[in-house]
């Protein structure tokens, strides 16, 4: 399998900010006890007065960032997946999305290669109740390069934005120079005879799986779906018409995450065999980061398992 | 318009009386809201927009208005009673309370009408909104004050605590807390459904400065706006002891009336009522 540097995610987050932080002084970061873990503690190191320190408060930092959208400024709250997400929910749902306010939100230590932390601390619901939400932003990149891109470019939009990442190194899968455009989804190989739609560290996943395909003669299309709101209908429409089966992959549980945003768009448009890899309604538990991505079938071996599944399905149909 | 101006205070009693007429015409139009909790915060209402509060009603994005933060966004007949009163729109547009297609959706949009600061209608959420506000604008050394009206109910929220606990921490002097302290809820006496009592040594205890006065008088209110401007170093909680439902014999300290409509007889006796006394 390719050889792939090992980068954080939350790196390019934190590498970001401190980008944004020179170039706009409108831009003010909020954290909730959790700065070294996010990294948003390198952009308090440099803007100790554009850093607001919220405590473990999850709920009041949301709004307080919503009231500091509302003075012009344009705050990134960060704290982990599950507390922003989830426990602010109905903050983010009433004040920031119905007020469709400048708020951007780092969803750190997203997935379960979380690891030892254990259930509590994984968050595998994120994109699901977040792109429910009318007027937000969804976005869940790659690795480091596309995470830091991500940050820059959410301040181009001027309303909420959610970003996931996770806490692990991963393979960089892009390049510095790679394109991205949020809602545009990036192809990152052609193929012929069946779509790998992924996000997050399954692109990775879905790469080394593609590698191997190829060697079974399967001529594997990777699409890297950064952006699961607005969905990039287009591009996943234009894939399938050509290979007529998908597999869709992600660190997520599977109930109305990304596969299920691309198959609300399959199934009104063009209805083929989809086999969908993430988490199956269960919660996971402390362990290695490889350790639970095995045990909970997110791997690069499951996502073969089910493309082989998925082109006999196809080949049954026709 | 250009606020703030001085009232006598016949002119203040008068524009009560209008808008207290204003929240039972509206009520009764629309077939549902929230008279009772919009009655008691009438008074407060009046001087803040009037005497107190920076704004222009010709502009809503000026930049050194000051900024009023509903917490209670469920007095939507109250709030868009005095924002028509002031100026900001066609008091007949009232009676457009919360009908399809109307700027005056049951609880309050940012988008509309004119001279919303923030949406709101879910408890507990815009204290801290108003704390990040204060913040902001403190944080770029701006002097615009911020008035945020809460009540009991919406400080039995966790997350009030949360703001009010952030507010000191951050020394937001520039922030004024209004609670209209009516002591009903909907389910009764705020007591028996969950106890807030002694609310002036909960703030006082969370750091913040607290002023107690009666929420329907005149001069007392006056008196702890002005002195709320003066204080420094810390918030200032202003606990108002309110009578919900004030003004209308039949509404006044029932909770029935916290989320209900009067029938139209019940608006014509209460109109009867709301007269200027001689």
């Amino acid at each position: 399998m390719a050889e792939r540097e090992l980068m954080l995610a939350r790196q390019g987050w934190a590498d970001a900010l401190l980008e944004l932080g020179e170039k706009n002084p409108k831009v003010v970061v909020l954290d909730a006890d959790l700065a070294k873990s996010t990294l948003t503690c390198l952009f308090k190191d440099k803007f100790p007065k554009r850093f607001f320190d919220m405590g473990i408060a999850e709920q009041n930092m949301i709004n307080v960032a919503g009231g500091l959208s509302l003075t012009g400024l344009i705050p990134f709250v960060a704290t982990y997946g599950v507390f922003v997400s989830g426990r602010a929910w109905e903050q983010i749902r009433t004040s920031i999305c119905y007020g469709q306010l400048n708020v951007k939100f780092g969803g750190a230590h997203g997935g379960i290669s979380v690891g030892p932390d254990g259930a509590t601390h994984q968050a595998l619901e994120e994109l699901t109740i977040m792109r429910v939400l009318p007027n937000m932003t969804v976005l869940a990149p790659a690795d480091y390069y596309e995470t830091k891109k991500a940050v820059l470019a959410s301040v181009e939009i001027n309303g909420p934005v959610y970003i996931r990442f996770g806490r692990e190194k991963t393979p960089a899968v892009t390049k510095p120079d790679s394109p991205f455009e949020i809602g545009k989804a990036n192809i990152m190989q052609e193929g012929e005879d069946i779509t790998i739609i992924a996000c997050g560290t399954m692109v990775a996943e879905s790469l080394n799986a593609a590698e191997f395909l190829a060697t079974k003669g399967v001529s594997t299309e990777v699409i890297n779906l950064h952006t699961i709101k607005p969905l990039d209908k287009n591009t996943i429409l234009n894939s399938v018409k050509k290979t007529k089966c998908v597999v869709t992959a992600e660190e997520h549980q599977l109930a109305g995450g990304m596969g299920s945003a691309v198959i609300e768009v399959l199934a009104q448009n063009l209805p083929v065999p989809v086999e969908m890899v993430g988490i199956n309604d269960t919660f996971g538990e402390s362990g290695t980061p490889k350790e639970l991505m095995r045990k909970y079938g997110i791997t690069s071996k499951d996502i073969i398992e089910k493309s082989l599944k998925v082109i006999l399905r196809k080949k049954s149909n026709s | 318009m250009k606020y703030p101006i001085r009232l006598t205070e016949l002119e203040l009693q008068q524009k009560a009386l209008q808008m207290r007429r204003d929240i039972v015409e509206m009520t009764c139009a629309a077939g549902s809201g929230h008279p009772g909790g919009s009655l008691s915060a009438v008074d407060m209402l009046v001087v803040l927009y009037n005497e107190f509060l920076k704004h222009d009603t010709e502009d809503t994005e000026w930049e050194e208005r000051d900024r009023m933060i509903f917490c209670k966004c469920h007095i939507t007949p109250a709030i868009y009673s005095i924002l028509a009163r002031v100026g900001y729109f066609d008091p007949k547009m009232l009676l457009t309370f919360r009908k399809l297609g109307s700027e005056l959706q049951g609880h309050p949009s940012r988008f509309s009408p004119r001279g919303i600061e923030m949406s709101g209608g879910s408890l507990g959420q815009n204290l801290s909104i108003a704390t990040g506000v204060a913040l902001g604008l403190k944080h770029q050394g701006k002097p615009n004050r911020v008035f945020a009206m809460t009540s009991e109910g919406d400080l039995q929220e966790g997350q009030s605590w949360e703001a009010i606990m952030s507010a000191a921490h951050y020394k937001l002097d520039n922030l004024c807390a209004l609670v209209d302290y009516n002591k009903l809820q909907i389910d009764g006496n705020v007591e028996d459904v969950m106890g807030v009592h002694p609310l002036d040594e909960k703030f006082k205890s969370f750091n913040w400065n607290v002023l107690i006065i009666d929420g329907h008088n005149f001069d007392q209110i006056r008196q702890a706006l002005k002195k709320a401007l003066t204080l420094k170093g810390r918030p200032t909680a202003i606990i108002a002891h309110t009578i919900k439902g004030k003004g209308v014999s039949f509404m006044e300290n029932q909770a029935g009336w916290h989320g209900k409509a009067p029938s139209k007889e019940e608006m014509e006796k209460a109109l009867a009522e709301l007269q200027l006394k001689n």
